[in-house]
């Protein structure tokens, strides 16, 4: 197949900047500007401007756009306040992740699905299949946003210089629609770094403007481009999933450890309840592979797919691995037999290209920043 | 970027320096660093030991990846360079320079390396 990739409405920028660029999920992508390791850094104590045009927006609304979501989604969406954000899941009705999704409720009867770039298009066709009979419009909003995000602790000061809006009171996990740098703008108190952030979707031909602002509202406070690359150090370090490596369509959210997101008190049926039923009494009954961190002893980095090991038996497999730029020691997300989940279980190593490196189980998140 | 003049390049990326007194150096070249990104583990081939032209001797981990480290030419090992096992950025900082990787006794001429206007021209087919 060689179908041309996409490019987001900031492509040129990027290339003026000087990024490498990548093909994720159809879309040519920056993965890095410069140094990933100097990117990461920036956001943990400064703050990074990140090109997210390549999500999936799906916008639902009308009468019955909340009984849509609460039959297609595991979530509770009737109890998101309007101006709130929800992480919730969509499975299959095996009980299977198709996606994990941000959804914010813009209006009493107006949402927006965020869904990943490379599941967008069978999230689309879900909620769209599972909202037939109902008096709702799911929208393929796709094309409707840019989003750029910009995270770090500058990101409030940075984003204040640029707009009016209340950001004081607005909350992590709420979203607003306000005006940033002229533009009009969805605001949302979201991220996927660990740190305070904000995510900006506007109209493509906004972005520019946008990110232009930005750069030079953040000058002064050490706001750097950041890619893909430190994007994925960043959600790792702080514990976060990512679809096609933590989370799977062969996974309920029980066999996950995001069991919480499924709601069975809510009313009606939704699309999984009862395979997810029976997979909450398995996981009671008979705890799944948990998932936990693991920190390197030496220096080698642990990569998806790697087994973990245990007295010469695999015990587990990683699902993201690598080099902790604010650790300064390669991590790992895995899934491991509940024997072996406990922080400080001894002995537990990865099998890295024939050798067993000995590896620390620690909970996660690897980093919590400081409120 | 510049690929310095008198050195040879194979198209794994290494570069390869003219021998003095037999003893050649071999690093990998700024292009490769630059595709790899930030290097952040390398484990080079032990001094002693014998290296082959064309098979691999150690490898070079990023953030992203890993990639083997292949021998630009046959010969002992003589030196392994530590600055770069206590610090692998030197290899995207220095890559002709302190990011150097080991050195070696050559046993026989390289059959298989390009000059520095060949390199450039198969790197830029590369892109």
């Amino acid at each position: 197949m060689s179908t041309a990739p996409r490019l987001t409405a900031l492509d040129a920028l990027h290339r003026a900047l000087g990024a490498t660029m990548t093909d994720f999920a159809g879309w040519d992508m920056p993965l890095r500007y410069g140094s990933e390791r100097d990117e990461h850094n920036a956001v943990r104590t400064r703050a990074g401007l990140f090109d997210l045009s390549h999500m999936g927006e799906i916008t639902v609304t009308g009468p019955e756009a909340v009984k849509v979501l609460d039959y297609a989604l595991v979530g509770n969406i009737s109890t998101v306040g309007v101006g709130r954000a929800r992480y919730t899941h969509i499975c299959r009705a095996d009980g299977g992740i198709v996606d994990d999704l941000i959804v914010y409720r813009l209006g009493e009867d107006e949402f927006m699905v965020v869904a990943n770039a490379s599941n967008a298009q069978v999230v689309l066709d879900a909620v769209t299949e599972r909202a037939a009979g109902f008096d709702a419009e799911v929208r393929d909003d796709r094309d409707a946003y840019a989003l750029i995000a910009v995270q770090g602790p500058e990101s409030p000061g940075i984003l204040k210089s640029v707009t009016d809006a209340d950001l004081d009171g607005l909350k992590y996990y709420a979203g607003l629609p306000g005006t940033v740098a002229g533009v009009p703008a969805l605001i949302a108190r979201t991220g996927y770094t660990g740190e305070d952030g904000f995510e900006l979707f506007v109209a493509p031909e906004h972005a520019v403007r946008l990110w232009e602002a930005l750069t030079e509202a953040g000058a002064g406070v050490g706001l750097v481009p950041a890619g893909l690359s430190c994007r994925d150090t960043l959600r790792l370090e702080a514990g976060m999933p990512l679809y096609g490596h933590e989370l799977s369509t062969s996974l309920t959210p029980f066999d996950a450890g995001l069991g919480r997101v499924v709601k069975f008190e809510k009313e009606g049926d939704f699309v999984g309840r009862a395979a997810l039923e029976a997979a909450a009494e398995r996981a009671a009954a008979n705890p799944p592979r948990k998932l936990v961190g693991l920190i390197a002893e030496g220096r080698r980095v642990p990569r998806a797919g790697f087994p973990v090991v245990s007295g010469g038996e695999v015990i587990g497999e990683v699902t993201s691995g690598a080099p902790s730029p604010t650790l300064g020691r390669p991590i790992a997300m895995a899934y491991v037999d509940a024997a072996h989940a406990a922080p400080g279980t001894s002995g537990v190593g990865v099998d890295i290209r024939g050798t067993h490196e000995a590896y620390e189980v620690v909970a996660l998140p690897f980093y919590k920043r400081q409120k | 970027m510049s690929n310095p003049q008198q050195l040879r390049y194979t198209k794994e990326h290494e570069w390869l320096s003219a021998a003095e007194d037999g003893v050649a150096t071999v690093g990998i070249t700024e292009y490769a660093a630059n595709a790899l990104g930030d290097v952040v583990y390398a484990q080079l081939p032990e001094v002693g030991g014998t290296v082959t032209e064309g098979e691999t001797c150690g490898e070079l981990e990023s953030t992203k990846s890993v990639s083997d480290l292949y021998s630009p030419v046959s010969g002992e090992v003589v030196e392994a360079n530590q600055d770069v096992v206590d610090d692998p950025s030197l290899v995207n900082s220095a890559p002709f320079e302190g990011g150097w990787l080991f050195k070696v006794r050559i046993s026989a001429e390289p059959t298989d390396v390009l000059s520095a206007e060949d390199y450039a021209a198969f790197t830029h087919s590369d892109n």
